[in-house]
């Protein structure tokens, strides 16, 4: 069964002078224990597509799937990390992290271990006690990422999570997330614009156009893993990206 | 070192301008009942204090003042919360509310006499309604200024609409309705001793008027002191509590910053 199955996705939004499509039409699946990243210039609908998968906005036309039960609202076995860490300053980092077992009555007691350890699987031991604003926005992130995984969600929905980063923690948050990936196998569905992020960490790219969101190109990418920073300096690296980016600027997104 | 040397700035300033006060007053022999020396108003204080009059006054308006609050800031907590939870609460009842909002309340303190009395309820009543709108206006806000961003969050966990409030909506009204709460304790002062200048049987306010009448200036002014410094005390309880209560927020640790400076 496939993780992920959208057919004829559509998604319009009415404005004053009639409707603007902000996804067209859009198809493809997603195989269970995949790293899919959707790659595409900002205001291509990725993130609408991100929220109808995650079951906040409803589409407009077409069926969207997620492990063969149509998506008719927000659903448990699913973890969402969005573009901020959205935590909530008043909840300590543990609390945080714990939010989605109080929100799904499973039992703290049950999860404090899991917390622990998934904190730990990031890199923020002892950092429990503290509260969000003491922390950097790297680790905030990271905090998100330990939200979206408490649960132990069959799949996780990342929207541009690593955007509001500076390059180099960008780096190691791509290396972290690669290696919690690989410890856990869950399905991911990761959103960015940028190319190089999207090869180093998907299996597969899909690539969209701007509006009408359309998935133009759908990418195998073919380097084993784990895949160091220097992936990104291999001679079979740059192809991947160059054949992306040239998808972009034939339909006029980059100027080249 | 420097928070001491500030400390002890702060008491010299404060002497030498009662002192200045004092020698001015002498000086150009103004007559006690226009402006009296700061030594007339603590002899008028001793005095009162003494005599037992002015604790037993004090101990009415300060529970006028605190049950007024309590009454006033819950009434406005609770429909408050109703406007911002329920659009047919808001589509009914906030145009009323805006327009008692824009009635000065002390106003009405002649009517409330009429109704309840010269005794503790009309006090208490006038202490609460003044209290009322900051703790009203401020929870409606508070709670409709909930981020888009926590929404969705809140939403792709699929959360109930009861713990979207009690979970995200009701602590990030807080600031909002400390911030109101703030307000709200000085207005319920405000509205006992109003209450208490229309009519009442006691009170800091009452004995403010009925100095008055007596041309006893140095004795309200003895009273004025007291109102100011339970004012500003009132002002620290909340303090402390918002301090306890949003010991998360950035604006409260902004303020803790600034205090450390000062002192």
């Amino acid at each position: 069964m496939e993780a992920i199955a959208v057919q004829e996705l559509s998604k319009l939004y009415p404005t004053r002078d009639g409707s603007v499509h902000a996804l067209q039409q859009i198809s493809f699946s997603v195989s269970e224990g995949e790293f899919v990243a959707v790659v595409g210039p900002s205001g291509c609908g990725k993130s609408t597509l991100l929220k109808i998968l995650a079951g906040i906005l409803p589409a407009s036309k077409g069926d969207a799937r997620l492990r063969g039960t149509p998506i008719t609202g927000p659903r448990r076995d699913i973890g969402v990390v969005f573009q901020s860490p959205v935590l909530l300053p008043w909840r300590s980092i543990l609390d945080n992290v714990l939010l989605p077992i109080d929100v799904q009555r499973l039992g703290r007691d049950g999860h404090l271990k899991v917390a622990m350890d998934l904190l730990s699987l990031v890199g923020l031991e002892g950092f429990e006690r503290r509260y969000p604003w003491e922390l950097s926005g790297g680790m905030q992130q990271r905090v998100a990422i330990t939200r979206a995984l408490i649960h132990d969600p069959a799949m996780l929905l990342m929207d541009e999570p690593f955007g509001a980063l500076d390059a180099m923690t960008r780096e190691q948050m791509n290396l972290e997330l690669q290696r919690i990936w690989l410890e856990r196998k869950k399905t991911v569905l990761f959103i960015t614009h940028s190319i190089p992020e999207a090869v180093f960490l998907a299996d597969r790219v899909l690539v969209m156009t701007p509006r009408p969101g359309r998935i133009m190109d759908d990418v195998l990418v073919k380097i084993p893993r784990p895949r160091a920073l220097e992936v990104m300096n291999f001679p079979e690296f740059a192809p991947y990206v160059h054949c992306i980016r040239e998808r972009f600027s034939a339909k006029g997104v980059i100027d080249s | 070192m420097k928070g001491m040397r500030n400390v002890a700035l702060t008491i010299l300033l404060f002497c030498s301008s009662v002192l200045a006060w004092e020698l001015i007053v002498r000086a150009f022999e103004v007559p006690t009942f226009i402006f009296p020396a700061p030594s007339k108003v603590a002899i008028a204080l001793w005095r009162g204090f003494a005599s037992g009059l002015y604790q037993k006054h004090l101990a009415h308006t300060l529970l006028e003042t605190v049950l007024g609050f309590l009454l006033g800031s819950a009434l406005g907590f609770f429909l408050g919360t109703a406007v911002a939870l329920s659009r047919y609460v808001e589509y009914f009842f906030y145009p009323y509310i805006v327009m008692f909002q824009s009635l000065p309340k002390v106003a009405l303190a002649p009517l409330i006499v009429v109704w309840f009395g010269l005794g503790l309820k009309s006090q208490v009543i006038n202490a609460a309604l003044v209290a009322f709108f900051p703790l009203l206006v401020n929870t409606i806000v508070g709670l409709k200024s909930t981020d888009e961003d926590r929404m969705n969050l809140m939403r792709s966990l699929a959360a109930s609409e009861s713990q979207v409030f009690w979970m995200l909506r009701l602590p990030n009204a807080l600031p909002f309705v400390m911030a109101g709460l703030d307000v709200a304790m000085i207005f319920a002062l405000i509205g006992a001793i109003v209450a208490e200048f229309v009519g009442a049987r006691a009170g800091l306010g009452m004995l403010i008027q009925s100095m008055n009448f007596n041309m006893d200036v140095s004795g309200q002014f003895s009273v004025l002191l007291i109102l100011s410094i339970v004012g500003l005390l009132l002002n620290r309880c909340i303090l402390l509590i918002r301090r306890r209560v949003l010991f998360w927020d950035p604006s409260e640790k902004e303020r803790l910053e600034r205090e450390r400076i000062a002192l």
